[in-house]
């Protein structure tokens, strides 16, 4: 019996592997879900003198994008997200270190998928909101509160998975 | 075309492994010599076409064909030619490859030197071999082909990823799987002792001159991995157990275990059962640590792409070799296990215990690595586990078998007297003790790790010289010519434990007494670091082959006012758009001066990170000592004396043993 015990030791091992295949290790839950989402002022890409804070949509549920426009990713999902979206939510961008100030001509070519997209030109609201890579986004509730946030451009599958259930409890 | 031919000589390969990986077994079994000879042309023929095959991609990648995948992927018009050809193994794809082809090069060779071995040992080792064979080489052609087309041909190629375009990574992987694949060749042998049912001390004197030269390749490997990552990780670290790091470990200290287990097997005839399980542990680790590099089930900073059929693929293939074979190690392992009886101290004893310890660093670090895994997997959320927890579990577990290794060479087989052994090693003892608990005071103090630390690698030094004068002390004549007579296998032993010695002293210094800033530096500003002092000149655009650099340009004057420039780089590689930071290092036998460039800050200023690492050379020169001794002892006399005589029986052990001389284990 002693000698089968290598055998089920491996096995043990073997199973938890092969669960190990399904689980992303990349996608770490982020500790602001459930906390009020950080507050900020911030100008509005290509419409000067105009600025957005989060306050101002308090009552509403909202997405908030993060997007570089060196990230090309995030160009992508630009490209497909108001398909999905279909003016369900309204999704605002955080533009994330536009350096080279190419995010308002970028949008007004390619034509914007937000309602309003801010300029974080040195990065520090995304640090606030725990930003590791773009794209990000955030689901916010009528309270301000983040409820979700996805890591990674948003695909179809991923938006019929995980956006639309929580949507539709959200604005029910 | 050149790619369809690789791609043909791997389906070839494939056909023929089937072959190899059956007929002979079928053969041994059977007692049948023509079903049996076919194993060594079916090897030696295998390994001509997966050579053909890797020369078939490297041709691709020296000449830019585009139109293959994975040159695509992977290489650049611009790329220099000697990172072309090493992009070969820079993907997944190209790497398995090499694993391939580096498994057929193993069995080449085993069906070239053991000529003097029995037909059915020969004929049941390379059938395993060809099994495992036939789940890499179906792996290579299922989910992960070299040779795919692309079409449109892509103007040019994304380029090699920057990390890997360095001198570490050039021969890192190469020496890395020459190590992991040569456990295979440990693996099949006790696979073959248990189909044979005779698991003697002939088995363990045929697989311990392959094993130990396994462990010698991946000695090489893990040291190259580790010198790259410090140079050009650009934080002046050398090990962070990350995932990837540990699954190189892992199969280093089972086969560590196995080389001391082997030796005790061979000589004496023990712990037959632990031995086979070893072998088996070994290559299955080295098994697992392709499966976690490659599944994407950690998440580690230098795994490949994640891909679930390709993870599973392996996990089956995984499943089938360990499952299978520790199924037949329950059903044929003997229940009594012949062998001599031994005292509670003696070599035997003591190669027990350190088997128990490295086994239980070993789980340590499987625990480690995979918890993150457990954890996940039970829905108990996410965590990391970081240096910490390794520093604090290892060390401890590792102290004790250094400890050891003082001892162990110095122990008669069988019973060691006590008394003998205090009286010979208490110089050993007393000076390492208070030489390691004084230095400490010089510099800055006490403190109990250097203390520790210092302790164990003056103890295994002073013992390895202890060690020398014993063997030396019966014999008359030249001392030089007496040292020069001694076995290799003798001195591949001393070489590599002071190897570890000399590993012990770099980790510890550096550990404790590294210094590092992090500063703004203007041009022309300078700082001072353990009484070197660097003066900041700015940092000028430089363009490489296929990178554009930012060069900073550093003088550096040394506390006896000798003075060096270091020239750290910013490079941002045209293809990716990555960037990447080369660091500068003044190497020196006592401490690497180390600069990198952090960003800009306008005005010509740069942060700067400077380092002063004291010995960390010394883990380096430790780890190629290490390799040396494992060199040195698969290189021993006594394997080529048994060679000579056509099949040796297990019996050989008695007068071979005085050939070898008694100390050498």
């Amino acid at each position: 019996m002693r000698r089968w015990i290598p055998l089920l030791v491996f096995a043990v091992l073997g199973v938890f592997l092969y669960l190990g295949l399904y689980l992303n290790p990349k996608e770490v839950p982020s500790p602001l879900v459930g906390r009020p989402a950080p507050d900020f002022t911030l100008p509005v890409v290509g419409r000067p003198g105009e600025t957005f804070s989060p306050s101002e949509v308090r009552g509403e549920v909202w997405l908030l994008n993060i997007w570089a426009p060196w990230c090309s990713v995030c160009l992508e999902e630009h490209r497909h997200l108001p398909r999905m979206v279909a003016d369900r939510v309204p999704v605002y961008g955080l533009t994330w270190k536009d350096l080279d100030r190419e995010a308002a001509p970028l949008l007004a070519r390619n034509g914007s998928p937000y309602v309003a997209a801010v300029d974080d030109h040195d990065g520090r609201i995304a640090i606030r909101y725990g930003v590791t890579v773009t794209p990000e986004t955030f689901v916010i509730d009528r309270e301000g509160m983040i409820r979700m946030k996805h890591v990674g451009p948003i695909t179809p599958a991923v938006w019929e998975k995980k956006f639309e259930p929580l949507l539709r409890e959200l604005q029910s | 075309m050149i790619a369809e031919l690789g791609q043909f000589s791997i389906a070839l390969a494939l056909a023929l492994a089937l072959v190899q990986g059956s007929v002979p077994l079928v053969g041994a079994h059977r007692g049948d010599r023509r079903l049996m000879a076919l194993a060594k042309p079916l090897a030696q023929a295998q390994f001509v076409l997966l050579v053909f095959a890797f020369a078939a991609l490297a041709w691709s990648f020296l000449t830019h064909d585009f139109s293959v995948r994975n040159v695509a992927q992977n290489s650049f018009s611009q790329l220099p030619a000697m990172y072309r050809f090493t992009a070969t193994w820079g993907s997944h794809e190209g790497s398995l490859l090499l694993w391939t082809m580096i498994l057929a090069g193993w069995s080449a060779a085993v069906s070239v030197f053991a000529r003097p071995l029995p037909e059915e040992m020969v004929a049941r080792v390379l059938g395993v071999m060809g099994l495992i064979s036939v789940g890499f080489l179906a792996l290579l052609l299922l989910t992960s082909s070299p040779f795919e087309r692309l079409f449109p041909i892509p103007a040019d190629g994304r380029d090699l990823n920057p990390l890997l375009q360095d001198l570490g990574m050039v021969s890192h992987p190469p020496l890395l799987y020459m190590g992991y694949v040569g456990f295979s060749v440990a693996f099949a042998f006790a696979i073959a002792a248990l189909l044979s049912g005779r698991l003697d001390a002939a088995w363990a004197r045929w697989s311990r001159p392959w094993t130990t030269t396994a462990w010698t390749f991946l000695t090489l490997g893990v040291g190259l991995g580790s010198w790259w990552a410090y140079r050009e990780l650009g934080w002046g670290g050398w090990w962070f157990w990350d995932p990837t790091e540990n699954a190189s470990l892992m199969p280093w200290l089972a086969g560590t275990a196995l080389i001391h287990a082997l030796a005790a097997t061979e000589k004496r005839g023990v712990f037959g059962n632990w031995t086979v399980l070893l072998a088996i542990a070994t290559f299955s680790l080295s098994l697992l640590g392709t499966f976690l590099v490659r599944s994407g089930v950690l998440s580690s900073v230098h795994a490949f792409a994640t891909d679930p059929t390709r993870g599973l693929f392996i996990l089956v293939f995984l499943g089938l070799v360990v499952g299978g074979s520790l199924t037949l190690y329950a059903l044929r392992a003997p229940r009594m296990m012949g062998g001599g009886s031994f005292g509670w101290l003696s070599r035997e004893s003591l190669l027990l215990a350190n088997n128990v310890f490295l086994v239980a660093a070993l789980g340590a670090v499987l625990l480690g690595t995979l918890y993150p895994l457990f954890l996940d997997a039970l829905g108990l959320g996410k965590i990391s586990v970081g240096p910490p927890y390794f520093n604090a579990v290892f060390v401890p577990l590792v102290a004790p078998v250094l400890f050891l290794v003082g001892i162990g060479p110095l122990a008669r087989w069988k019973q060691a007297d006590l008394h003998d052994l205090l009286w010979r090693l208490k110089w050993a003892f007393a000076v390492a003790l208070i030489t390691a608990a004084l230095l400490p005071l010089t510099l800055d103090g006490m403190n109990l790790q250097v203390t520790l630390g210092l302790f164990l690698a003056l103890w295994i030094l002073f013992t390895v010289l202890k060690g020398f004068a014993v063997r030396l002390q019966h014999h008359r004549g030249s001392r030089i010519r007496q040292l020069a007579r001694l076995p290799r296998a003798f001195w591949g032993m001393q070489l590599a434990h002071a190897g570890l010695a000399l590993l012990v002293v770099g980790v510890t210094i550096v550990s404790n007494y590294e210094t590092e800033r992090d500063v703004r530096m203007p041009i022309g500003s300078h700082l001072e670091l353990a009484g070197y002092r660097f003066v900041f000149q700015g940092v000028e655009e430089l363009p490489g082959p296929n990178y554009l650099a930012g060069r900073g340009t550093m003088e550096v004057t040394s506390p006896w006012g000798r003075s060096f420039t270091l020239y750290p780089e910013k490079r941002n590689y045209n293809a990716s758009g990555m960037i990447m930071t080369q660091a500068a290092v003044n190497y020196g036998p006592f401490r690497d001066v180390y600069v990198s460039l952090g960003d800009p800050l306008g005005d010509g200023a740069w942060t700067v990170r400077v380092y002063h690492k004291p010995f960390v050379g010394w883990l380096w020169a430790g780890t190629l000592l290490l390799a040396l001794g494992g060199g040195l002892a698969a290189a021993d006399r006594r394997y080529r004396v048994a060679q000579r005589r056509r099949s040796a029986p297990a019996s050989v052990a008695g007068p071979l043993r005085s050939i070898a001389g008694e100390g050498a284990a």
